[in-house]
């Protein structure tokens, strides 16, 4: 930020501009392969969502860090509950300098619509983290716990009880649907809306009585008071143990199997890309993001969202995802959500 | 009062020579990426991000702030200069400023759009210093049926605008409304419309929508009188500023009605978008000049500008307080936020006071170093027009065809913005009036959807709209908005210059 | 601007009658298909939960469907001076076609040399030929604007935008 000496009003322009956006190249350790050319971080997501937030935050910090020789470019693609993305990355067979940053709608879209991808038609590059799900009342509500709030249900009316929660069949629906088995039979009225921050903002306005939201989309009205968390659907405890209210850390919120709710679900936040490529080429992606992993920044942000840590890649991964694959499978199949399904 | 004094701190915390100059920055770049289609705010702000990851967090929320607000007086310029507005809520600007560019009072138009623009953003500034913490929760009362009647209020107080056949004026909408239910419903998560055809699964964009119909429509039809462009005599008057911020002055019923209307849809949170139309709509309504909108009245520059500029400001407050962005180009500073550690919500007018009211300071200095930049280049605008259309024709072509690109990043959208450009071309001559086309693309999908979202609550029950007094007054307030135009046709004999042709 | 096309000499291409019955086929047409995806998307209003995807798309559809009937049957039999006055005179349109049809072929170059150099060439020829510009003139801008727009999107403000060849060549 330099350029402050105005000498014409065309001029201040362009050094403006030049003196903002001067592309940092510095070299890093060699590699086999490099990318040639800028690389387009695709998000198969609106702006503003959790995993939008992910991927500008990992451009952010691979611009700060000076991790890549090439600039990083961050597109959104949404379209058809980011069918679209998916569909542009299928298309690019081949092409190294292409990354896209997925969420469950990876699974979740083809079954439900239809559209025709899968994820084996993309190479597995490596998780980032794992994004927990909390379920959310207002404060102002008696129920202190998942039992209390499910027991309400069971003796309310069928229907009676509105959850809020992201998108249409896709994963908010899904852990919906599967809080029921636990309702003596009562259903909930899934009302779906556009982003994370929307629903919790209507959870806090009294217009449905919980959400499934994922902590970072919660975290801000919990702490003002405006939210409790009744449990977490993992199976083990967060490991976070900072309190972020007075009186309560991530640790303390119980999982949703100690409250007699067996429902274990996490979101998977990791990257793929574009299938045929070589397997330097996916080294080092692979190499990139142990980096950026091992920034700072990236342990503040897991915490302050506090996601689930975990990293793999290789073998591992493909095989975490071809399991979680069959496991949204059998869900969407339990819960009707496949396409074609009445 | 503590506000005062908080303030006073935030101006000292704004008031530095290099954030200062990070304004200057931020509002050339603001001004630039507004201009240019393909380069909208939120891409802006977006790239920009990054970089200032090595401020401190005060300043670079003041620079990409700045940006933001260097933006939103830049999507004036291309509306009013060639009919191609870059951003929602710059489709009304277009309505009057373009016609007065086509009379050679570009300058006027320019500086009428500036001045408005920073009356309402500075008059939202000043809401939110003063009331901020009565108003933010304001916004909570706001579920799907309160969003809805939003909606219907924006339609409705547009409803009877289009002169002409009345069949057109519905033939319009009700294409707008068909096309945007192109692509996933977001209700069932079904796919609408789209045929087997991966292109249509995002729908059809708004930009490339308006950007075919006006941009490339208006280019057509200036072909058709031969290589002329209407309004290129433009008159570079010295003083220009001056003798229409006079004139701007008659328009003060107009300016304060935009403002109120501005400031309540930003805080609520309906957005800049539905503001504009309404306080547009409205002015032109209420205003004793109503019959010339249109046609190039200055008034009718002053209403969507002032509202939209109010709504797009004050929106910055339920951001900050409830971490809901109120448009795209938000929702990317809200991100940065978070990446800068700071979380917004209830909490961060108590936790991070300084920064917020350096945000609030910098608000107030920001909007007035716009307001100097941009009237200073109005001439510099202006003579834009004075370049040979044989220049300005292929070059406006190519920003288009770079604009309707960089939506979804697809060559489809190209074309589609050709084909858009036919049908503006043909609707234009045939009048059928484009406005009503446009809001339905841009507002239709949110419309049904927050109406579906209110039947799902409702288990299917219509008396959700009359639930409490908030969304029933705003219902009642746009079934009225509805009978106004029979009401008015009633008492009063139709006057000659109504038959003329539509806004477009 | 449509009062400028009524100069006697220039003989008419279309009446107003004709486009209106053209663009009103055209908006049953696009009516009709929009039902018909309605249709398969059932357009009932579901108990308890309001109404279903098509419901929106059906109504909307079919009251378009009306308005361009009641503007067909108008073009058909009305008889204003307004209908039969020309809608473009054969000068006029070919005209919009000295724009229209280069726009066409520039966009569809775009996919194949990549939008810079499809930007110069047409905005080159497009000066020369249409607005008879001097060739130096119309080189200089034509070089001038892609540079410009080059260095903004893809130097400055990283937006990829489709490229050719020739940038492959420099590396890009």
């Amino acid at each position: 930020m330099k350029a402050l000496n105005y000498p014409s009003m065309r001029g201040c322009i362009g050094a403006a501009i030049a003196g903002a956006i001067s592309v940092v190249g510095l070299a890093s350790s060699a590699q086999a392969w490099e990318p040639t050319k800028q690389v387009t971080f695709i998000i198969p997501a609106g702006t503003g969502g959790g995993a939008d937030q992910m991927a500008r935050f990992v451009q952010g910090v691979v611009t700060k860090h000076n991790l890549m020789k090439q600039p990083m470019v961050v597109i959104n693609k949404a379209g058809g509950a980011g069918a679209e993305g998916f569909l542009e990355v299928k298309k690019s067979k081949g092409d190294p300098h292409q990354i896209i940053i997925t969420l469950s709608n990876l699974f979740t879209t083809p079954l439900a619509t239809g559209v025709p991808f899968n994820w084996k038609e993309l190479t597995p590059v490596a998780m980032l983290a794992l994004d927990q799900f909390v379920l959310w009342v207002n404060s102002e509500t008696s129920y202190k716990s998942a039992k209390d709030y499910i027991t309400a249900i069971s003796a309310g009316a069928d229907k009676q009880f509105k959850m809020g929660g992201t998108g249409s069949k896709q994963e908010d629906q899904i852990i919906t649907v599967a809080l029921e088995k636990v309702t003596g039979g009562k259903h909930f009225t899934y009302v779906p809306y556009r982003g994370g921050g929307e629903v919790a903002v209507q959870l806090v306005g009294k217009h449905v009585d919980s959400t499934v939201n994922n902590p970072i989309e919660a975290v801000a009205q919990w702490r003002a008071g405006a939210l409790r968390p009744l449990c977490i659907f993992d199976d083990k405890r967060s490991t976070y143990t900072t309190k972020v209210t007075t009186d309560m850390a991530w640790s303390d919120i119980p999982t949703c199997k100690q409250s007699g709710v067996d429902v274990d679900y996490q979101m998977l936040r990791g990257i793929f890309m574009p299938g045929g490529v070589t397997k330097e080429q996916v080294a080092f992606y692979v190499d990139l993001f142990k980096k950026v992993r091992e920034t700072p920044d990236w342990k503040e942000f897991m915490e302050k969202g506090a996601f689930n840590n975990t990293f793999m890649s290789g073998d591992e991964y493909t095989k975490w995802v071809a399991a979680a694959e069959t496991r949204h499978q059998e869900l969407m199949k339990g819960a009707g959500f496949l396409a074609g399904a009445k | 009062m503590e506000e005062i004094s908080s303030l006073m701190q935030g101006f000292g915390v704004a008031l530095t020579p290099y954030n200062l100059a990070l304004m200057f920055v931020g509002i050339v770049l603001g001004v630039i990426i507004g201009v240019l289609p393909g380069l909208g705010g939120a891409n802006g702000v977006a790239i920009l991000l990054p970089l200032t990851f090595s401020m401190p967090p005060t300043s670079a929320i003041i620079m990409l702030s700045c940006i933001y607000w260097g933006a939103l007086f830049g999507g004036a310029i291309t509306s009013i200069l060639f009919n191609i507005p870059g951003e929602p809520w710059s489709v009304a600007t277009t309505f009057d400023g373009h016609p007065m560019a086509r009379q050679g009072r570009a300058d006027e138009a320019l500086t009428a759009a500036f001045t408005s623009s920073f009356v309402g953003a500075f008059v939202a500034v000043v809401v939110i210093t003063f009331l901020a913490p009565l108003i933010a929760r304001f916004a909570l009362q706001f579920g799907p049926a309160e969003f809805f009647s939003v909606f219907f209020l924006t339609f409705a107080s547009f409803v009877g605008m289009g002169r002409g056949s009345p069949w057109k004026t519905i033939a319009a909408m009700a294409l707008g409304f068909a096309l945007a239910t192109v692509g996933m419903d977001g209700v069932t998560g079904q796919l609408r419309m789209t045929f087997g055809f991966d292109q249509l699964l995002s729908g059809f964009g708004f930009l490339i929508a308006v950007i075919g119909l006006f941009g490339i429509g208006e280019i057509l039809a200036s072909m058709e009188t031969g290589l002329q462009f209407k309004g290129s005599e433009a008159k570079l008057r010295l003083g220009v500023v001056l003798t229409t911020w006079k004139k701007l002055l008659t328009y003060w019923a107009t300016s304060i009605r935009s403002c109120v209307i501005g400031c309540w849809m930003g805080i609520t949170p309906g957005g800049a978008t539905p503001a504009s139309f309404m306080s547009y709509g409205l002015a032109k309504r209420i205003s004793p000049r109503g019959a010339n909108f249109g046609k190039g009245e200055m008034e009718g520059v002053v209403a969507p500008e002032t509202a939209a500029h109010a709504a797009g400001t004050s929106a910055l407050l339920p951001m900050l307080t409830l971490g809901i962005p109120g448009s795209p180009t938000a929702a990317v500073l809200l991100g940065g936020l978070l990446i800068w550690g700071l979380q917004p919500g209830p909490l961060l007018f108590v936790e991070q006071k300084e920064f917020v009211w350096g945000l609030i300071a910098s608000m107030y200095l920001g909007n007035i170093v716009g307001l100097i930049v941009v009237l200073t280049c109005v001439p510099l605008f202006a003579a834009i027009l004075r370049v040979p259309f044989s220049i300005v024709a292929p070059v406006i072509l190519v920003i288009c065809a770079i604009g309707a690109y960089t939506v979804n990043n697809a060559m489809f959208d190209v074309w589609l913005m050709l084909v858009f450009g036919v049908v503006g071309y043909a609707f234009n001559k045939l009048d059928y009036p484009l406005a009503p086309l446009v809001l339905a693309i841009v507002l239709g999908d949110r419309a049904e959807e927050s109406f579906r979202q209110s039947m799902l609550l409702s288990q299917g029950n219509l008396s959700i709209f009359w639930s409490n007094p908030l969304v029933a007054s705003i219902m009642s307030l746009g079934l009225l908005m509805l009978v106004w135009p029979l009401l008015s046709s009633l008492r009063t004999p139709k006057t000659p210059g109504q038959s003329a042709a539509a806004p477009s | 601007m449509h009062e400028q096309n009524d100069a006697p000499e220039e003989a008419s291409l279309a009446s107003n009658r004709v486009l209106e019955i053209i663009v009103a086929l055209a908006l049953l047409t696009v009516s009709a298909v929009i039902i018909y995806d309605s249709i398969r998307l059932g357009f009932g209003w579901v108990e308890g939960q309001g109404p279903a995807a098509g419901y929106f798309p059906f109504y909307i559809a079919s009251v378009l469907g009306i308005a361009s009937l009641a503007i067909l049957l108008k073009a058909v039999v009305g008889n204003t001076e307004e209908l039969r006055e020309s809608f473009v005179s054969r000068v006029a349109f070919g005209r919009v076609l000295t724009v229209l049809l280069p726009s066409i072929v520039y966009v569809a170059a775009i996919q194949y040399i990549g939008l810079y150099v499809a930007s110069a060439l047409f905005i080159m020829i497009f000066m020369i030929t249409v607005g008879r510009e001097s060739v130096l003139r119309s080189i200089m801008v034509g070089v001038a604007v892609p540079v410009f727009f080059f260095l903004m999107f893809e130097k400055w403000f990283l937006v990829p935008l489709p490229k050719g060849p020739l940038e492959a060549m420099l590396g890009y």
